[in-house]
């Protein structure tokens, strides 16, 4: 038991760097999924999938690395936060741009049928 | 291996500071913003962890509150263009 708890606390620090540094870099890909994607919806989806996903990891990753258990439960309270509001608020932007009347591409990137603009 | 992580949410907030900046529509703004305020939130812990002080996390809390209450106020902002308007069903053409 003793030997478990050593090693555990020995992989804890790089463990929790390493799930940090996966969330920074999967907010570099939806950033790039933003700037690229032809699309206001297919934006949204690129940005509120990963912006849920790398808040989790680098949530994670930091919980390992926090030296006492209230900057965990601080980290606990930011998660929950961002895992309620995160959709909401893309609900909501989906939902004003519905009823604003901007319409979606159909059709063949770079030759789009439809556009709204 | 925790400040390449914090590098990597500054460049992400640069490139997405380019489509705030140059969305096409009203909702691309919205929306680069609200992301950007979630890896600002990120960047925000990372940073306390980077310094030795978690007390960071306190600030994360609180942009994270803001974060979404903005997002919400400028939505209906920009569909009422008024900021008088109940946002449940009881009244005329609510949510």
């Amino acid at each position: 038991m003793e030997t478990v708890i050593g090693i555990w606390e020995s992989f804890r620090p790089a463990l929790g760097s390493a799930l940090v540094l996966i969330g920074a870099i999967l907010a570099i890909i939806g950033t790039v999924g933003v700037l690229r994607f032809p699309d206001f919806y297919t934006r949204l989806h690129a940005a509120s999938v990963t912006d849920t996903a790398a808040a989790t990891l680098a949530i994670a990753g930091m919980a390992l690395l926090a030296p006492s258990f209230a900057v965990v439960f601080k980290l606990a309270v930011v998660w929950l936060f961002l895992f309620l509001t995160g959709p909401t608020a893309s609900h909501a932007l989906a939902n004003a741009a519905h009823k604003a009347g901007l319409q979606p591409f159909i059709g063949r990137v770079g030759r789009p049928v439809g556009g709204s603009e | 291996m925790i400040g390449a992580a914090a590098i990597a949410l500054v460049v992400s907030i640069a490139l997405m500071l380019i489509r705030a900046l140059s969305g096409p529509t009203l909702y691309d703004r919205v929306l680069a913003v609200n992301s950007l305020g979630t890896k600002i939130i990120l960047l925000l812990g990372v940073i306390g962890f980077l310094t030795g002080r978690p007390d960071f996390l306190d600030i994360s809390i609180l942009y994270a509150l803001i974060n979404f209450v903005s997002t919400i106020a400028i939505l209906k902002f920009f569909r009422y263009r008024s900021f008088q308007v109940s946002l449940t069903r009881r009244g005329k053409g609510g949510a």
